[in-house]
């Protein structure tokens, strides 16, 4: 607002002290503001860059990100879903305590004694749930929409960064309440960490270099899952591992800004057609003049030719947006959470394993890999993914239907494709495996490394990995070999998950329902 | 005639470096590797040098009665004993797998967690653990049994 000097108050001290004090909400509101009320274009921008929690958005927003079918709102619904948990998650420390001792009590009381505590976990617990679920559908839609394409490229690896914390603070908030499923699905974990000793040991060197052994040492702290263990992952949970987030966040919000926006088609602006005049809030009392980004910024400025026609003011069209996913996200946690109690079993028992000891659903794929080798399933082949996608961005330099889902018709019909050798080789390995057994069953005394090199796991990562390079000499292009390889390895993550967690029982024995399980 | 001196500088020779300029380049350098050590230092905080694990060496007494090929495992460990006609022995009942703890079977040990199966002498029969359960050092005293959990013997090894 111009500041013109107010008039010379000449009323006695007495009148302006109570004039001063009734006024006092009022230029509170406005002192808070900065630039008052948002009803004309230029107070919707000083809303905007004048508020630090705004300004990482850009002030006007172009209407191709606006459109539902952009983003599905997941990049919004994973914020919220960790706003969420960040939010109860410091709840809930109000009572936890992390010692091996009173740790599960404490989750006891929260569940059974402290006023709403029982809400508060359950929405922690689902917010997290819903969390690891957006996160991946989020990368999904950048990846099919390929965004990740210059000049993403680097936002893309940003991206990875927060799916690997993301599914680390899930891992590590599992051991807190210390009972029987967090203590057997940890142990798995840390075992797991230290697997590459299959490979050591086979070649006998694990007494002068054992990388496996020192990944678990660092991570319990100790040799089994104890005090030390708890207080490593209480400590990576509550703050290493969010501090790491919000850093990733930072960076990962702060280069949309500067690459240009969201990700859209060359000819968004012709297919949007012109700005329905309901849409576009009308100038009222701000001078005419169109506001346009004085920064510098690399590409061709959208505005060229054109005007900024194609965006309308952040506010209230993108914080709307925003505001309406973040509630949904909101309302489907806590309507998750009133639905289903966050499981707590006994005590953990550090002499008896739980039966099935199953981790988290989205790990339990990677479990079923480990099934087969603790190695291959557990290191060796989420590293050729976490890699795999790394590479993406540098692999494709193609320019062809950036910004568009599937890339256009060709595109769709690759992925159609894919998806049918997908599931199927998953299945049919899968079948094949538990139907007839593995080398071990066949060759009693085959050498551990051929196991570790060629089980169901490594099989079909490699059934994929040729599928995808038919599909880059097929088509000659490697956007076609990428959207083969990726939406393979979206349905074999589906595949295995869905396996691990409603197909195998204790013994981690094959049964079609867990109704079947013995015991039960 | 503007000969440049023979024995001065020649043109072709880089300036020398002002001395601000290497100052300013040293300090930085310094300033990089004291960051760089203080982190690499600090990062050996998190190896535990002494570990808090329990001792791993007990002593237990074998029922009078344990029958030949049966497992005696004493509470709060995770070892099976055995007593047959050459002796006593004690094999590892931690899943050489992912760390569960194996059950004593009629066909020898069964792991719960993904499956792996055992003989009577720890060798694997299925399922994706990588090595046999390793067999541990006991000792007779008298009728106590000392087992040294730290110390893997031969398979085989009876006393
Ligand atoms: C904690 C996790 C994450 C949060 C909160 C987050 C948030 C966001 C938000 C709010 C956007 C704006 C557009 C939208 O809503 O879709 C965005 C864009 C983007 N994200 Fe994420 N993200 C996360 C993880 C990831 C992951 C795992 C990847 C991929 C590996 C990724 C890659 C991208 C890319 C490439 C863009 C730019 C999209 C475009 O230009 O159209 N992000 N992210
Ligand atoms: S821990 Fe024994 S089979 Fe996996």
């Amino acid at each position: 607002m111009i500041a013109t000097p107010p008039p010379v108050d000449k009323r006695p001290a007495l009148q302006r002290f109570l004039s001063n004090l009734r006024g006092a909400p009022r230029a509170l509101r406005d002192t808070a503001l900065r630039g008052g009320k948002p009803n004309t274009d230029r107070t919707r921008s000083t809303f905007v860059f004048g508020n630090v929690f705004l300004h990482l958005h850009p002030v006007r927003t172009h209407r191709w990100s606006l459109r539902w079918a952009t983003t599905l709102g997941l990049g919004i619904a994973s914020l919220a879903s960790f706003l969420l948990t960040l939010i109860t998650g410091v709840l809930l420390m109000f009572y936890y305590k992390p010692h091996v001792e009173v740790a599960y009590d404490s989750i006891k009381d929260i569940a059974f004694v402290v006023p709403t505590g029982n809400l508060i976990r359950n929405i922690h617990r689902w917010a997290a749930n819903v969390m690891v679920v957006t996160v991946i559908l989020h990368m999904a839609r950048a990846f099919y929409t390929a965004a990740y394409r210059a000049p993403r490229e680097f936002n893309w690896l940003i991206g990875m960064g927060l799916l690997v914390v993301t599914l680390g603070l899930s891992f590590t908030g599992y051991l807190l309440p210390w009972d029987q499923l967090a203590y057997w699905a940890i142990t798995i974990g840390a075992n797991i960490a230290q697997s590459p000793r299959e490979i050591t040991d086979a070649l006998g060197v694990t007494e002068s270099f054992d990388p496996g052994g020192l990944q678990k040492l660092l991570l319990l702290g100790s040799d089994q899952v104890g005090e030390e263990a708890l207080i490593r992952f209480y400590l990576l949970h509550v703050m290493i591992l969010p501090l790491v987030l919000l850093g990733l966040l930072s960076v990962h919000f702060w280069r949309i800004r500067k690459d240009g926006g969201l990700v859209r088609p060359k000819d968004a602006d012709a297919r949007l057609g012109p700005v329905r005049a309901a849409d576009y809030p009308v100038f009222t009392e701000a001078p005419r003049k169109t506001y346009q980004l004085a920064a510098v910024v690399r590409g061709t400025s959208g505005a060229v030719g054109r005007a900024p026609e194609n965006t309308v003011p952040s506010m209230p069209h993108l914080f709307y947006a925003e505001l309406a996913v973040t509630m949904l996200t909101i309302a489907v946690c806590v309507a998750l959470a009133m639905w289903s109690d966050a499981p707590l079993k006994e005590l953990a028992n550090p002499q008896v394993p739980e039966n099935p000891a199953k981790a988290p659903w989205y790990f339990l794929g990677l479990q079923e890999l480990v099934a087969y080798s603790a190695f291959m399933g557990g290191v060796g082949i989420p590293a050729i993914v976490l890699l795999g996608l790394g590479l993406i961005p540098y692999l494709d330099r193609e320019t062809e239907g950036t910004g568009e889902w599937f890339g256009g018709r060709a595109g769709k019909r690759i992925v159609l494709q894919a998806l049918f050798v997908g599931f199927g080789a998953a299945l049919v390995i899968e079948y094949f495996a538990i139907r007839y057994g593995w080398l071990r069953e066949w060759f009693p005394n085959i050498a551990q490394l051929w196991i570790t090199f060629v089980n169901p796991g490594t099989v079909l990562t490699l059934i994929y990995a040729a599928y995808s390079m038919w599909l880059v000499k097929r088509h000659d292009s490697t956007r076609a070999g990428a959207l083969g390889l990726f939406t393979c390895f979206l349905c074999g993550f589906v595949f295995l998950t869905v396996i691990g967690t409603h197909f195998r029982g204790p013994n981690w024995d094959f049964y079609w329902s867990p109704a079947d399980w013995p015991g039960h | 005639m503007n000969q440049a001196d023979p024995q001065g500088p020649s043109r072709l020779d880089p300036d020398p470096m002002p001395r601000r300029d290497f100052l300013g380049l040293a300090s930085l350098w310094a300033a990089g590797s004291t960051l760089l050590f203080a982190a690499v230092g600090s990062l050996r905080l998190p190896k535990a040098a002494v570990l808090s694990s329990p001792s791993r060496k007990f002593k237990a007494t074998l029922p009078e009665n344990l029958a030949e090929g049966t497992a005696f495992v004493p509470p709060g460990r995770s070892v099976a004993l055995f007593r047959d006609k050459q002796g006593v022995y004690a094999i590892s009942t931690l899943c050489t797998h992912l760390g569960c703890i194996v059950k004593p079977s009629a066909t020898g040990f069964d792991c719960p967690c993904h499956g792996s199966k055992f003989g009577p002498d720890g060798k694997v029969i299925r399922g994706p653990a990588p090595a046999a359960l390793p067999w541990h050092k006991v000792s007779v005293d008298g009728g106590v049994c000392v087992v040294d959990e730290e110390t893997i013997v031969p398979p085989g090894t009876k006393v």
